[in-house]
C-alpha cells in the first residue's frame, strides 16, 4: 500500500508521539474474506503508545473486522498482524490487552452480577489455576468505581440500562488494568449520562498513558481525546490523519473527494464490481 | 427410619443425592450458553453406549460413559466449527445414537427393550455396590471441575469471544464442559434415565434463577434444589409404588412453577426498595412506549 503525503504529515502532526515511541499495534497489509467477499482489502493501521486512534467508516467498511482481526477472533488471509511487538500468533501477554465487543442485547442465559462479569475480565492476570487475591478483588472494584456502578455492583447485568450495560464491559476489560483498550462502538445506543461517564472514564485511561483504538460510527462526545483517526472504506484505508473537524456522518473525510487520500484504493478501481447490495 | 434400614435403598438414596448435586452444578454452565438441550442430546447418544455394551457383553455404564464423552466432543466440535447447518449435524446425532442403541440392544443375545427401558427411565433399585463406586469417583470429578473452575467457566459460558481475548484456553475449557456433561448424563442415567437427565440438570437452574440476580447464588440454589427433589422423589417411590424418575422430574417442575409464582412480588419488593428513579412504571408500559404518529421530514435524504 502507497503511503501518502498526507497520511505521513498527519502522523507528524501528532504531538508527542515521535518516532521513537514504541508501535502497541500494528496491522500491515491486512486482507481479510467474509464468506467469499473480500472485507479487508490490505489495510495499514498501527499504533504507538499512548496514541488514541479512532476507526471510522460506514458500515460495512470493515473497521469491525479490522479490530477482530486485531484481537484474532478474523483470520487473516494476508498480512500480519503485531501486539507489542510480537506477532499475533505468537502473543500471549493478553493481560495487556483490554477489549470491549460490541454491545449484544442478548442476555446471557443464567443472571450474573455486574461485579461477576467485571470479575471475569481479571481472569486475563489470574489466569487458569491463581485464586484470586486481594489485589485482584480491589482491581475489579476499582474497575467498578471508574465507570460509576458501585452502587449497583450487585445488581444483575440484565437489570441494568443500555448505557449502564456498556459501561460493565469496559470496567470488565479495565479489570485486567491493560495498556492497550480495544473498543468496538462503545458509544452505539448509549444515553447521554452514560456517554458523559464513558468519556470521563476513557480521559481518566488516557492520562494514564493508556493506548486506545476506538470503532466509532461517529466522532461524537469522544472528540477531544482522539489523536488520529483513520477512516476505512470498503475495506481500505482512506484517511489517516487527524480527525476531521465536522461532526456527523455526512462529514466525514470518507464522504468528501477531497480528503480520499488513498485513490488506489477507490472502490471502483480495485478490480471488483461496486456492490450495491440488492442488485448484486 | 425404615427406609434406611435396607442396603438397597441406602445405595439408592446416595447415588440420588449425588445426582442432584452434579446434575445442575453442570447444568448451570449449558444453560448460561444456551445449551440447555445438550444433556438431551448426550443423553440420546448415551443409548448407543448401552446398546453397545449389551452387544459385546461389556459393562453398559461404561460403555455408556466411553460413547457419550466421544458423542459430547463431537458436539462441541460441530458447535464450535459448524457454520450454518450446525443444527441439522446435531439432529443426526441425536437420533442416531437413539436408533442405534435399539438397533444394538436388539442384536444382542442378551438384550431387549426391556433391559433398554431400565436405562431409559431410570431403575434406582438396580444400583449395585459397584456402580455406586463408580458414581462416588465420577461425581467427585464433576463437583472438582464445576467449583474449581467456576470463574473460567462461569467467563467462557459468559462470553466466548471475550474470554478468548482474555487468554484463557477456551476450547480446551469448552471440551472440559462437554466432557463433565458427558459424564453426568450416564451417572444420572441409572437414577432418572436417559430421557429425563436432560430435566435434571436444566430445571433446578431454571427454577433458581427466578428469583435470583447473581450467578454465585444461583448456581448453590440450583444444586440445593438439584438434591431437594432427588431425596423427596427417591423417598416418595419408595412408599408410593411410583418410578423415582419421573416423580424427581415434575417435583422439579413443581418447584419451578411455585419460584415462577414467588418472583413476581419478590421483584417488586426489590424495585420498591431500590432508589425512587429506579421505579418501574407499569402505567406507561400498559399504554405502549410513546411513539410519535408520524416521521419529521428527513433533512438527510439526497438526490
Amino acid at each position: 500500500m502507497t503511503t501518502t503525503q498526507t497520511e505521513s504529515a498527519g502522523q507528524d502532526t501528532n504531538g508527542a508521539k515521535d518516532a521513537t515511541t514504541p508501535t502497541v499495534l500494528s496491522l500491515r497489509g491486512a486482507t481479510a474474506t467474509l464468506g467469499s467477499r473480500p472485507v479487508l482489502r490490505g489495510i495499514d493501521v498501527s499504533l504507538r503508545r499512548g496514541e488514541v486512534v479512532a476507526l471510522l467508516g460506514a458500515n460495512g467498511s470493515g473497521k469491525s473486522t479490522a479490530v477482530r482481526s486485531v484481537i484474532g477472533q478474523v483470520p487473516l488471509t494476508s498480512g500480519e498482524v503485531t501486539l507489542f511487538g510480537t506477532p499475533l500468533r505468537r502473543f500471549r501477554d493478553w493481560a495487556r490487552v483490554g477489549y470491549v465487543p460490541q454491545r449484544t442485547t442478548a442476555a446471557s442465559g443464567v443472571p450474573a452480577t455486574v461485579r461477576e462479569v467485571v470479575s471475569s475480565g481479571r481472569l486475563a492476570r489470574t489466569g487458569l489455576l491463581r485464586w484470586p487475591s486481594k489485589a485482584d478483588r480491589a482491581a475489579v472494584q476499582r474497575a467498578i468505581d471508574l465507570v460509576g456502578l458501585t452502587d449497583r455492583a450487585k445488581d444483575a447485568v440484565g437489570a441494568l440500562s443500555g448505557g449502564q450495560h456498556q459501561r460493565v464491559l469496559i470496567a470488565r476489560a479495565l479489570a485486567a488494568e491493560p495498556e492497550l483498550l480495544i473498543m468496538d462502538e462503545p458509544m452505539a445506543g448509549v444515553d447521554l449520562a452514560s456517554q458523559e461517564i464513558l468519556a470521563a472514564t476513557l480521559r481518566d485511561q488516557v492520562a494514564a498513558g493508556t493506548t486506545v483504538l476506538l470503532v466509532l460510527h461517529e466522532l461524537g462526545p469522544l472528540e477531544p481525546l482522539i489523536d488520529r483517526a483513520v477512516v476505512l472504506r470498503d475495506g481500505c484505508v482512506m484517511h489517516d490523519g487527524p480527525p476531521p473537524k465536522a461532526v456527523g456522518q455526512h462529514a466525514l473525510p470518507g464522504h468528501d473527494p477531497e480528503l480520499l487520500t488513498n485513490q488506489s484504493c477507490h472502490p471502483h478501481a480495485a478490480g471488483e464490481p461496486h456492490r450495491t447490495g440488492l442488485l448484486t | 427410619m425404615e427406609i434406611l434400614e435396607t442396603a438397597l435403598m441406602q445405595r439408592a438414596l446416595i447415588a440420588a443425592v449425588l445426582v442432584g448435586v452434579i446434575a445442575p452444578a453442570v447444568g448451570i454452565y449449558l444453560v448460561q450458553r444456551r445449551q440447555a438441550l445438550m444433556g438431551d442430546g448426550i443423553g440420546h447418544v448415551a443409548m448407543t453406549g448401552v446398546g453397545l455394551g449389551f452387544l459385546l457383553s461389556a459393562s453398559p455404564v461404561w460403555m455408556a460413559t466411553l460413547v457419550a464423552i466421544v458423542g459430547s466432543i463431537a458436539m462441541e466440535l460441530i458447535r464450535a466449527y459448524g457454520r450454518t447447518r450446525g443444527d441439522i449435524a446435531l439432529a443426526m446425532l441425536f437420533y442416531g445414537g437413539m436408533a442405534g442403541g435399539v438397533l444394538l440392544i436388539n442384536l444382542s443375545p442378551t438384550g431387549s427393550n426391556a433391559n433398554l427401558s431400565s436405562y431409559l427411565f431410570g431403575s434406582l433399585s438396580t444400583v449395585s455396590e459397584g456402580d455406586l463406586d463408580a458414581i462416588w469417583v465420577l461425581a467427585a470429578l464433576v463437583v472438582l471441575v464445576t467449583v474449581g473452575l467456576r470463574r473460567q467457566l462461569f467467563a467462557v459460558s459468559q462470553d466466548e469471544e471475550f474470554a478468548r481475548v482474555t487468554g484463557l484456553p477456551v476450547r480446551a475449557l469448552n471440551l472440559l464442559v462437554a466432557v463433565t456433561a458427558a459424564v453426568t448424563v450416564t451417572v444420572a442415567m441409572r437414577v432418572v434415565g436417559l430421557l429425563l437427565v436432560s430435566a435434571l440438570m436444566v430445571v433446578p437452574v431454571a427454577a433458581a434463577q427466578q428469583i435470583t440476580r447473581s450467578f454465585a447464588v444461583t448456581f448453590v440454589l440450583s444444586v440445593v434444589i438439584g438434591t431437594a427433589v432427588t431425596l423427596a422423589g427417591t423417598v416418595t417411590s419408595y412408599y408410593q409404588d411410583v418410578p423415582p424418575g419421573a416423580t424427581i422430574v415434575l417435583l422439579a417442575i413443581g418447584v419451578f412453577l411455585v419460584l415462577t409464582v414467588l418472583a413476581t412480588p419478590l421483584a417488586r419488593r426489590r424495585a420498591r426498595a431500590l432508589r425512587p428513579e429506579r421505579d418501574e412504571h407499569p402505567a406507561a408500559e400498559a399504554d405502549g412506549p410513546a411513539v410519535p404518529a408520524m416521521r419529521g421530514p428527513a433533512d438527510e435524504a439526497r438526490v
